[in-house]
């Protein structure tokens, strides 16, 4: 590693802060899929640990390794990337599984499938 | 012209390859520049089968939707956390919306399907077999016809603008 | 490294293992594999975040690795266990 600076007292104090407000947010959101009642609240708060839980250490990572490195050091942020390309698709299947089973199921306040709520045009006649 | 066609058939892949290459080799050595060039150019021309043909336009409108994004994911995050805290006293109004759809380009709902599952507070959850509408789990409704009308007005419309 | 930041990363890996404790609660009491299976995603979540905090600590480029593989890793077992509980069946 070439170039190893001191990092100013200021920074610190803002990547410390960066640090705290992301372990708050990850136990808000833990607490909210603790306690809430139904599986599909309980898929909104995990989704702040994802974003906000993440994006406040990857920056806090990002400006920490570019002064002590004194380069653009983006890396950390790479993980922000991954995530918001491998957790949609995984949530979503999750979300489409516990619909799928419910209404298996046959639970109340379960939606019905959307391929008969919505009006789909006619197909070709075939009853000749 | 068809050269270049057909050495990148994918520019923004390729770009995105270089990119991605030299952050994660955290260095811009010639060895490390060399290596990206040969993956920028490799990679879409191995894969250009594994994708179909995306057409994206309007710089402009991309960059805007992202910070959009990135705001609304912030502010939700707060909102839900917020939810979250003072549950006891207040439920939140969680239920499923359905949302008619006028994106019809498959690879404008799947942009769709991420963002409203990496913005907090809202879920992709179905979508209809013919693409008309969606079904959506949103943490804190409100008015409903209002929730619909600043959805697709926030998130639907510059995907159309985009990809179609 | 001054004090300060040294207490701010003890703190936020306080706060992911505290986290990590009650999404062990959700794991354990369900109740539906659906619940079980986004519970595990989330612990792999906290791993990656105490492992970037770790970086920023120690800096060591292992840490940040180590952090970029942990959600390829939760991607792919969630969903092959999303895709099991729907059918029954991984490959179909």
């Amino acid at each position: 590693m070439t170039g190893v600076t001191d990092v100013p007292f200021w920074l610190e104090i803002v990547v410390s802060a960066l640090l705290v407000a992301s372990g708050l947010t990850v136990v808000i959101s833990a607490l909210g899929f603790v306690r809430l009642r139904d599986f599909f609240s309980r898929m909104h708060p995990p989704a702040i640990a994802y974003t906000f839980g993440t994006w406040t250490v990857a920056l806090a990572g990002v400006l920490y390794d570019s002064t002590l490195e004194s380069r653009l050091a983006l890396h950390p942020w790479l993980v922000v990337i991954v995530l918001a390309i491998t957790v949609p698709v995984t949530t979503v299947l999750l979300s489409r599984v516990a619909l799928f089973r419910r209404r298996a199921a046959g639970e109340a306040d379960t939606p019905p499938p959307l391929g008969r709520a919505v009006d789909v045009p006619p197909g070709p006649d075939l009853s000749q | 012209m068809s050269l270049v066609r057909k050495v990148l058939p994918a520019p923004l892949t390729s770009c995105a390859v270089f990119a991605l290459w030299l952050v994660l080799a955290r260095g811009t050595g010639a060895s490390d520049v060399l290596l990206a060039l040969a993956f920028a150019v490799g990679v879409p021309l191995l894969t250009s089968r594994l994708h179909p043909e995306v057409r994206v336009r309007r710089p402009l409108v991309i960059a805007r939707y992202l910070l959009t994004v990135g705001f609304d994911v912030v502010s939700s995050s707060f909102e839900v956390a917020w939810g979250v805290l003072r549950w006891r006293w207040r439920r939140p109004d969680s239920r499923f919306v359905v949302i008619p759809l006028e994106l019809r380009d498959p690879v404008g709902l799947a942009a769709l399907a991420m963002v409203t599952t990496v913005v907090p507070g809202t879920v992709w959850s179905e979508l209809a077999l013919d693409r008309s509408a969606m079904l959506l789990h949103v943490w804190d409704v409100g008015d409903e016809r209002a929730f619909v009308a600043r959805f697709k007005q926030r998130y639907e419309k510059p995907l159309r603008e985009i990809f179609e | 490294m001054s004090v300060v930041l040294l207490t701010a990363i003890r703190f936020a890996i306080g706060c992911y293992a505290f986290a990590s404790l009650l999404v062990l609660v959700r794991l354990v009491r369900g109740p539906r594999a659906q619940d079980r299976v986004f519970a595990l995603d989330l612990l792999y979540l906290h791993a990656m975040l105490v492992m970037l905090v770790l970086g920023i600590r120690y800096q060591s480029s292992v840490y940040f690795d180590a952090a970029l593989l942990i959600p390829l890793f939760s991607f792919v077992s969630s969903s092959a266990l999303a895709k099991f509980i729907l059918r029954g069946e991984v490959i179909e």
